[in-house]
C-alpha cells in the first residue's frame, strides 16, 4: 500500500526535478534528457536514481549537486543519489518536448532510429535537418563536437555550422 | 555462462583494475594532444575520446573500490577511484604495453587508437553479456562510445594509408613501432581467465577488422608477423609508463589529498 502522502511527495519531487537543467545544454531539464529513472521514498530519505548519459560526461557531477541543492531548498533534508548504469542511457529516452526545445535552441535533435551507430568507416551519413533553415542538405564536419553528446555539421544551403545531438 | 564459478575477489579486483588502467592510460595519452591537434576539429575529437576513456576508467575504478574496501588483503589506502589512479606505482598498473607507448606523430597516435579501440570494441561486445551485472552495464555503455572511436580512427588509417607518399610512409613507420605490442591484447593474464571472454574469437574478429581496414588503406603489411612484446598486464612495463605516471600523479604525490 502506498501512502497517499508519500505519493504526493513523490509527485512533488518529480515537479522539482523538472527545474534542474543540463549545465551543458541549459534548455533541457534532466527529465527532458530522460536520465532520472526513479524517485523513491525510504522513510525520510529521498532516493533518486540517475543514469548517466556518457561515461565521461563532466555534467553528471554538476547535475547531482544541483539535484541536492534544489531538494534541500524545498525541505527534503536526506537525499541519496544512486547511479544506475543498467540499462544504458540512450537518446531514445529524450522526450519529444526536449527534442523541440533543442531545435529551437539551434541544436539538431537526435534521430529516433539509431542508424549510424556502427563501426564501419565512411558510412553514408544520415540527412540531418538544419535547425536554422530546415534544409536536409547538410554535411558532417566532425563526429565529435563541443561536448561528448554532439557532432558538428554544416548546412550546405544557409551555410550555418550547427551541432547535432548524436545518437547514443 | 556462469561467471561466479571460480572467481575470487582478488581476481575480480585485478580484472577491473586491468580494464580501468587500459582506459586511463590510453585516455591520458590522448589528453596530451589537447591543444596540439593538427586542426581544431581533430583536437576536439581526440580530447573527446580522452574524456570517454577516462570516464570508462572511473566506472571501473569505482566498481573495483567496492570489493577492495571489503577485502582484508588489499592495501587500505586504495579505496577510492582517485587513490587507485593517483597512488599506485608502475608495477601495480596492469595496462597492456600498447596504451603506454608515446604518441609519436599523428600517424602513430591514430594507429595506436585504431588497434586499441578495435580491441575494446570486441571485448566490450562480449562483456555486455557478462553474468556480472555491473561489469555488463559499464561495458554496454562504453560500447556505444567505442563504436565512434573505431569509426573515427579507422577512417584516419584509411586516409593516411591511401593519402600521400609522406602519410603512407608515416603510417608504415607507425606499424613497425606498434605491431609488436598488439599480441599482448590476446594473451590472457591469469585474472582474465574464467571471465567468460573468448580470446580466440576476439583475436579472430580483431584480425579481420584490421586486415579489412588495411586493405582499404592500401597498405600491405605482414600482419602474421610473430614477434611480440608483453608483460604490461602483470606489471612489467616499459620506461614510458613511469614517466607518464610521474606527470599524472605529481599533484597528489606532492600535495596529498589536495582537491579543487
Ligand atoms: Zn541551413
Amino acid at each position: 500500500m502506498i501512502d497517499l502522502k508519500d505519493k504526493q511527495a513523490v509527485n512533488k519531487i518529480w515537479r522539482i526535478l523538472e527545474t534542474v537543467t543540463d549545465p551543458e545544454v541549459p534548455v533541457l531539464s534532466i527529465l527532458d534528457l530522460g536520465i532520472v529513472r526513479n524517485v523513491q521514498l525510504n522513510g525520510d530519505e529521498v532516493e533518486i536514481y540517475i543514469t548517466p548519459t556518457y561515461s565521461g560526461c563532466p555534467a553528471t557531477d554538476a547535475i547531482n549537486t544541483n539535484i541536492r541543492m534544489v531538494l534541500l531548498e524545498n525541505g527534503f533534508s536526506t537525499i541519496k543519489i544512486t547511479q544506475q548504469l543498467s540499462p544504458a542511457w540512450t537518446t531514445d529516452w529524450m522526450s519529444e518536448k526536449g527534442k523541440e526545445k533543442l531545435k529551437a535552441y539551434g541544436i539538431a535533435p537526435p534521430h529516433s532510429k539509431q542508424i549510424v551507430c556502427a563501426p564501419d568507416s565512411f558510412q553514408k551519413e544520415e540527412a540531418i535537418q538544419c535547425p536554422q533553415c530546415n534544409s536536409y542538405n547538410s554535411r558532417l564536419v566532425s563526429q565529435f563536437g563541443s561536448t561528448a553528446c554532439k557532432a558538428l555539421y554544416q548546412c550546405n544551403d544557409c551555410k550555418e555550422p550547427f551541432d547535432y545531438f548524436k545518437c547514443h | 555462462m556462469n561467471k561466479s564459478i571460480n572467481i575470487s575477489t582478488d581476481q575480480l579486483i585485478n580484472y577491473l583494475l586491468h580494464l580501468a588502467d587500459n582506459s586511463l592510460i590510453m585516455g591520458h595519452r590522448n589528453s596530451e594532444w589537447c591543444g596540439h591537434g593538427p586542426i581544431l576539429e581533430q583536437d576536439i575529437a581526440i580530447s573527446n575520446i580522452a574524456l570517454d576513456l577516462i570516464g570508462q576508467a572511473r566506472n571501473f575504478y569505482q566498481y573495483a573500490a567496492i570489493p577492495i574496501k571489503q577485502s582484508t588483503n588489499q592495501p587500505i589506502n586504495l579505496t577510492t577511484e582517485d587513490s587507485l589512479a593517483y597512488l599506485r606505482d608502475t608495477r601495480e598498473y596492469k595496462n597492456c604495453l600498447l596504451v603506454e607507448q608515446p604518441n609519436g606523430d599523428w600517424a602513430q597516435t591514430i594507429l595506436k587508437q585504431f588497434f586499441f579501440s578495435t580491441y575494446q570494441y570486441y571485448l566490450y561486445q562480449q562483456l555486455q553479456n557478462n553474468a556480472d551485472d555491473q561489469l555488463k552495464a559499464i561495458a554496454a555503455k562504453a560500447l556505444k562510445e567505442v563504436t565512434y572511436h573505431v569509426r573515427w580512427s579507422s577512417e584516419w588509417v584509411i586516409r593516411l594509408g591511401d593519402g600521400t607518399d609522406e602519410s603512407k610512409k608515416r603510417l608504415l613507420r607507425a606499424f613497425d613501432e606498434l605491431w609488436m605490442f598488439t599480441g599482448e591484447l590476446f594473451e590472457p593474464a591469469s585474472y582474465e581467465l574464467n571471465m567468460s571472454t573468448d580470446f580466440i574469437l576476439m583475436k579472430e574478429e580483431w584480425n579481420k577488422k584490421v586486415c579489412s581496414v588495411f586493405e582499404e588503406a592500401t597498405i600491405d603489411v605482414p600482419v602474421e608477423k610473430k614477434w611480440h612484446q608483453s608483460g604490461g598486464k602483470t606489471g612489467n612495463h616499459s620506461e614510458h609508463l613511469g614517466l607518464l605516471l610521474a606527470e599524472m600523479q605529481f599533484m597528489q604525490r606532492a600535495y596529498p589529498n589536495s582537491e579543487w
